[in-house]
């Protein structure tokens, strides 16, 4: 460790957002020929951190140094001359120019550019392909190789791995090696332990806006880092022999083998029973989205099947789901509410969806069952007219009351409690249990983990697009879903 | 100091506009009238209510077509086309099979044009704006065609028609008869039906009012039909009103209808507004036009000024109704 040779040093980095304190204290130091990960839990503040490196935010305090520059006032443009150049989960590349118009705009050069990609595994690539007929896959190595070839002397990757094939990640990660041990310094983020293991350094750790740690990579330092990630230390929970096939003879209200969706969702099969809560736990884009997506019926499965009450079924519109009993709560609101429109009118749409029901409305019939709705969901009114004047709790309880006077069988919550406070969140906790005991089955995912417990009977957890792991909510403490969620699942000798 | 003065007024109108959001336009419609007394308290007098009520009918039924297409967030430029089709397909075939044969005709023709409109919104998701401006253009080129082919029969203008757009009664117009019932039924549907609730849904968000269970496609065929019916039945009735068969006939309500719509509060985005403000819309641009008539301007002046007050209460309208 070398702090005054380092190629990027952070220190005492705080950023506040209103109210909210994203960051209080973070650092981070990169050395010449290093590899770090830059790890943290949800809501550790890790991407106010990497938007505050690349110089897309100001900190509030501290100061971010490259090359021993102060760096802290500089513009995304700034951070990059001064040689920190970020590729991001999502490519920035514009989809209707062509490969080399793209180069062009952000004045790569061609020759090196050409020399990365062939060096990560593409060497047929055309510089005339429009970006937007390109796979996702093919983006990201031309994202990677146009930062490659500017030679920054700082390079942050951000989940450059997800939605790779395997071939090409073992290329990508020998590339991002060579690019350390050749004197660079690399800024690596990801979910995936094995990855890390194999090209990191060192590991600093983010928990609650502060850096909290700062490891060397080593054999089994996995749950040290979960244990920092968390802020408790990990007692792996003595895990009950899985129950299985209990009620075999039973059909179970949804079973779902072998789904994928041909992009993040590769492998998923579940079993959701009546009067069940099951939860979902998974870090982001581990296919949780597209999971609930075909389950609703927006979006079409490319493999596997799904089956409602033992029927094989295959949803071509949320209106073929509804039809079967699965209803959304997706997890953006903005996605479920007409803003503009009353509360009446949102809760009473599933109702009027049909072609039958085109014609008069049952106006006494609709105002009793939608306030009965609101009476149970206790959805302050007081602000009449538009749900946009509702507050984010209310506007939630909306979206679940809408179903709730449709009739629930089977509640599909897609992170139903982000972002709203903490007496609604135990409110649609006691709802979800209300739900379940008469008679309907909720999948339920949450980003929460600790929700887990509170709610749900049993947790899948998913990782790169596969169910790695089914835990009873009893053995469900952070530690064990936040190591299950990221892959970590050697539990499997571990006796009962 | 001065502009807090002046913003708390103004904060209180906009309150009370979007409470009522027609009471501004009755307000101004009432304050145009006053206008017109004082530049000419002659002409103030039941004949001119009732000939104002008959030339504004034609211009808020074909509005119609236009305010239930925004509440989706689309928009029926091909409205003025399809009731210059209906009129002159009616006028045109009259004398050689009669009527209620040619009003047959001539409703399918403007049912069809709405029903293109409708698989092209609805299947291949064209914006509304390109697929209707495309329709009315091919529709336009149809016509052409036709009247080349019928040029020899003459045109005839059915007698129902001429009392329903000439006629009085009580010294009312008789287009009333047909108006009254049409906007009792569209107020009815767009407050009390479902069909009325899915197009504030759809105009208000597609993707959650299809997450609910809403297939859009059948909405948006069912609409751009039924604006193809509505435009239809406008350039019957005004067939009756101006006797005249041709290829321009309803050009004149095309860009007004929206128009009226927009002065109505009816937003271009989709999902607020309602017929109410659009029939008083209506309403406003005749007595407008009217006015400015008797300013005795040059047409090019009047045009612009028409244009000018438009925009003005328009902007005016939408921000004092848009408070958050």
């Amino acid at each position: 460790m070398s702090p005054p040779a380092a190629l990027l040093d952070a220190t005492g980095v705080a950023k506040r957002f209103g109210a909210v304190l994203a960051l209080r204290d973070a650092s981070l130091q990169v050395a010449p020929g290093q590899v770090v990960a830059l790890m943290g839990a949800n809501g550790a503040g890790k991407s106010t951190f990497v938007k505050i490196l690349t110089g897309a935010l100001k900190p509030d305090a501290g100061h971010v140094r490259i090359k021993g520059q102060d760096s802290t006032v500089a513009s995304p443009a700034g951070a990059r001359r001064s040689g920190l150049v970020p590729v991001y989960q999502e490519p920035s590349l514009i989809p209707d120019l062509s490969v080399a118009d793209n180069l062009r705009l952000g004045d790569t050069p061609v020759d090196r550019f050409r020399h990365w990609v062939g060096a990560l595994g593409l060497p047929g690539l055309r510089q005339d392909a429009l970006i937007r007929t390109l796979p996702l896959a093919s983006l990201r190595i031309v994202d990677l190789a146009r930062a490659l070839a500017v030679e920054p002397d700082v390079l942050l990757l951000d989940e450059l791995t997800a939605a790779l094939p395997t071939d090409l990640v073992e290329r990508v990660l020998s590339v991002v090696r060579a690019q350390a041990d050749a004197g660079r310094a690399v800024i690596y983020i990801s979910h995936r332990f094995t990855e890390i293991a194999a090209i990191c350094d060192r590991a600093t750790v983010l928990r609650d806006g502060q850096t909290v740690g700062d490891v060397a990579i080593a054999p089994g330092i996995e749950d040290t880092i979960v244990e920092m990630m968390l802020g408790a230390p990990v007692t792996v929970a003595a895990r009950s022999a899985r129950a299985t096939g209990a009620a075999a003879s039973d059909a179970p209200r949804l079973r779902v083998r072998g789904l994928a969706t041909g992009t993040r969702l590769t492998d998923v099969s579940l079993d959701l029973r009546q009067g069940e809560v099951l939860g979902v736990v998974a870090l982001e884009g581990q296919g949780q989205d597209e999971l609930f997506d075909v389950l609703a019926g927006n979006r079409r499965a490319t493999a596997g099947t799904v089956e409602v009450n033992g029927k094989p079924v295959a949803f071509r519109h949320p209106a073929d789901a509804i039809a079967a009993g699965l209803t959304l709560v997706p997890g953006d609101r903005a996605h479920a509410l007409l803003m503009q429109r009353s509360v009446r009118e949102n809760i009473a749409l599933p109702l009027l969806a049909r072609l039958g029901t085109w014609g008069a409305i049952p106006i006494g019939a609709e105002r009793s069952r939608v306030g009965a709705a609101i009476e149970r969901l206790q959805i302050d009114t007081r602000a009449q007219g538009e749900v946009r004047r509702l507050s984010g709790g209310n506007q939630q309880k909306v979206t679940i009351a809408r179903w709730i006077a449709k009739g629930v069988q089977t509640l599909l919550l897609f992170d139903p409690t982000r972002g709203i406070d903490i007496r609604t969140k135990q409110q649609i906790y006691v709802l979800v249990r209300e739900l379940a005991d008469q008679g309907a089955a909720v999948l339920f995912y949450t980003s929460e983990l600790a929700e887990v417990r509170m709610a749900c009977d049993r947790a899948v957890v998913i990782f790169g697009g596969r169910v790695v792991d089914v835990i009873d909510a009893a053995d469900a403490d952070e530690p064990t879903l936040l190591r299950a969620a990221y892959g970590l699942t050697a539990t499997a000798g571990v006796p009962a | 100091m001065t502009s807090a003065t002046t913003d708390a007024p103004l904060a209180r109108l906009g309150r009370l506009m979007v409470d009522n959001p027609l009471l501004p336009l009755v307000v101004l419609l009432f304050a145009l009238i006053g206008v017109l007394a004082l530049l000419n308290p002659a002409i103030l007098s039941m004949f001119w209510a009732s000939n104002t009520l008959k030339i504004a009918i034609p211009l808020a039924m074909l509005a119609a077509c236009q305010t239930l297409t925004m509440l989706t967030g689309g928009i029926d430029l091909s409205a003025g086309t399809a009731a210059t089709v209906a009129a002159y397909v009616t006028a045109t075939a009259t004398p050689l099979i009669g009527a209620p044969g040619a009003i047959g005709i001539a409703m399918t023709c403007a049912l069809a044009i709405g029903m293109v409109n409708g698989v092209g919104v609805a299947f291949a998701r064209v914006h509304p704006l390109i697929m209707t401006l495309g329709t009315g253009l091919i529709a336009t080129g149809c016509l052409l065609v036709y009247q080349r082919s019928v040029i020899s029969t003459g045109t005839e203008y059915p007698a129902l028609l001429v009392w329903l757009g000439t006629g009085r009664t009580l010294g009312l117009p008789n287009g009333l008869a047909l108006f009254i019932p049409f906007a009792i039924l569209i107020l009815w549907a767009q407050r009390r039906s479902g069909f009325g609730r899915l197009l504030y849904a759809i105009g208000s968000n597609e993707a959650a009012a299809r997450l609910s269970g809403v297939r859009v496609w059948q909405v948006h065929l069912a609409l751009y039909s039924l604006s193809g019916v509505i435009a239809g039945l406008t350039g019957l009735l005004y067939l009756g009103m101006v006797k005249t068969a041709s290829l321009s006939l309803a050009l004149p309500l095309d860009l007004p209808s929206v128009a009226a719509a927009v002065i109505g509060g009816t937003s271009i985005f989709g999902g607020r507004g309602g017929y109410g403000g659009t029939i008083l819309g209506a309403l406003i641009l005749t007595v407008l036009a009217t006015m400015l008539t008797l300013l005795q301007m040059p047409e090019g002046g009047r045009r612009i000024l028409y244009g000018a007050i438009i925009l003005a209460v328009t902007a005016l309208y939408i921000r004092l109704t848009d408070r958050g």
